[in-house]
């Protein structure tokens, strides 16, 4: 059992007057995964845009509550979003590497971060074979990073969050564009990813939440969290009903 | 007639009304293009094109006013290329889009309908008469800029907006300042479409006379002008000046149309430009 990463206290989020998620407790260990599952609309994406605060450029969003990353409260308005968003990486649903090359969309956070020059080539290869890419694009990193397919182009955007030296990844569904092909590659990555990393996923396929993740926390509509624990646990035996319900696909 | 007859003279009567607009507008063209070619090649030669105008504009050639149409539409661009951009980021990429926002861009919108001969005015009384810049070509290509500002705001606004949100997110997410993610990653993306928008404006701008007028035209200049406070020739004006002003406006109507083809190949060439660039474009294009 390793130490605990994130303890997230009475999280509440709200588009404006919405309230997606509701009193959300949890601990996320380091260097494990943590799935977060549960149907549409559970407000599973937003919990993860609250833990790096990219939230706060959709216009009427809002959190209350104490999220404790590294003994202060990153939710605080004092805190270097910068410099948090560095430490805390984010992979999205659909790839969205920039139309630049390869090389460059991987160089592009250590640059921005003052990185220099000749120490680029080393963790742009580095970042690369992280990420299970560099055997496929070491010839052609000048090309357009959107020539890649889309299970390239995600494990790009996996190999530039890793670029920066990031502590936690969170993954928003980042499977849902794929195929079962570049999805197995990228659950493999996952997998890996979390002897130096912690991993944060929100997925809507169950099975990819039994198959990589250590930890699962069950959000339901309405923006709470029912149920967390050892994803062995929450699928094989889970206490709540609903849960029970959910994973055995009587809805969702 | 039957109901099915009755559908079929109704989409016959549509499709030839919508086609006759159509053909009618291309045909207007064809007709102000070939009359205006047909009555100014003549008058296009090497010196028409490379001399200065002589005997009070009767004979020799064009060339200043040339030079200043292509002056003032760079002036132009210089101006409101930054100015527009700048102002599209900011009401994009950083504004709370609320109401003030919202009346900003009606505005904008409405100085798009001014009366160009408004604008003229306003850069009289402005750049002219109170900041003391003279009938000049600073004043011109400061009215100029004013007057197309609103087209060039737009295509910048609309080019950005089609930047894909993901690529902002991506850059945010990386640890990008919201300057940063701007210029490094919103900015480059957008910047063919609002080359595109500035190229089209430019078009706009070499062909207007009316802004011009009192703010940087001048009749007739002996020398080419040698710095942004002199008065200049324009193409436009020059039509103007010939077929209006002049004493041998009969004499010279050749000219006035040999004129008049100039800068409708200069804008023409502008335009293609930007219809090239955009092409390039939407073929480079993949999000």
């Amino acid at each position: 059992m390793s130490a605990t990463m994130l303890t997230v206290k009475e999280l509440n989020f709200y588009y404006s007057k919405t309230q997606v998620l509701r009193d959300v407790n949890i601990e996320i260990p380091g260097n494990e995964v943590t799935a977060i599952i549960g149907p549409s609309g559970c407000g599973k994406s937003s919990f993860l845009k609250a833990l790096n605060r990219l939230y706060e450029i959709i216009p009427g969003a809002r959190v209350t509550g104490e999220i404790i990353y590294n003994g202060g409260n990153l939710l605080s308005r004092d805190v270097d979003v910068v410099g948090l968003r560095k430490e805390i990486g984010m992979v999205f649903q659909r790839p969205n590497p920039f139309p630049k090359s390869i090389y460059a969309n991987v160089a592009y956070g250590p640059r921005l971060h003052g990185v220099k020059r000749k120490e680029l080539d080393r963790i742009v290869e580095e970042s690369l074979r992280k990420a299970g890419l560099w055997d496929e694009v070491k010839d052609k990193l000048n090309k357009s990073g959107l020539d890649l397919s889309g299970g390239e182009q995600q494990r790009l955007c996996i190999a530039r969050c890793l670029a920066v030296e990031p502590k936690i990844i969170l993954m928003d569904e980042p499977c849902s564009a794929l195929d079962p092909i570049a999805t197995a590659k990228i659950e493999d990555l996952i997998y890996n990813l979390k002897q130096d990393y912690t991993v944060i996923i929100v997925t809507h396929n169950m099975q990819q939440a039994a198959r990589v993740s250590d930890k699962t926390a069950v959000f339901l509509t309405g923006g709470k969290m029912v149920e967390y624990g050892e994803t062995v646990k929450i699928f094989e035996n889970p206490e709540n009903k609903i849960v029970e319900d959910y994973i055995t696909g009587k809805f969702g | 007639m039957n109901r099915v007859q009755r559908r079929r003279f109704a989409q016959a009567t549509a499709f030839a009304l919508l086609a006759f607009a159509t053909f009618l507008i291309l045909a207007i063209m064809v007709g102000i293009i070939s009359f205006v070619a047909s009555q100014g090649i003549g008058a296009i030669s090497w010196e028409f094109l490379t001399a200065f105008p002589r005997s009070g504009m009767t004979e020799g050639g064009i060339f200043p006013a040339i030079v200043g149409t292509f002056y003032l539409a760079m002036g132009t661009t210089l101006i409101s290329l930054p100015l527009g951009v700048f102002a599209a980021i900011y009401l994009v990429e950083y504004s709370y889009q609320g109401r003030l926002i919202r009346l900003i861009r009606i505005g904008i919108n409405n100085l798009a309908g001014v009366p160009s001969i408004v604008f003229g005015l306003f850069g009289l009384a402005l750049f002219v008469r109170h900041l003391g810049l003279g009938v000049s070509l600073l004043s011109g290509s400061l009215t100029l800029a004013f007057f197309v500002l609103p087209l060039v705001i737009r295509a910048s606004e609309e080019a950005l907006l089609a930047v894909p949100q993901g690529f902002r997110e991506g850059a945010l997410a990386l640890g990008a300042t919201k300057w940063q993610s701007v210029y490094t990653v919103v900015l480059p993306t957008a910047v063919p479409a609002i080359l595109t928008g500035g190229i089209l404006a430019l078009g706009i701008a070499a062909g207007q006379t009316a802004p011009i007028i009192f703010t940087a035209a001048a009749f007739f200049t002996p020398r080419l002008p040698d710095s942004i406070f002199s008065p200049i020739m324009a193409l436009p004006f020059h039509i103007y000046v010939m077929a209006s002003e002049s004493a041998h406006f009969a004499v010279t109507r050749h000219l006035q149309f040999g004129t008049a083809l100039v800068l409708l190949a200069i804008v023409f060439g502008i335009n293609i430009t930007a219809i090239i660039i955009r092409s390039q474009m939407r073929k480079r294009r993949r999000w």
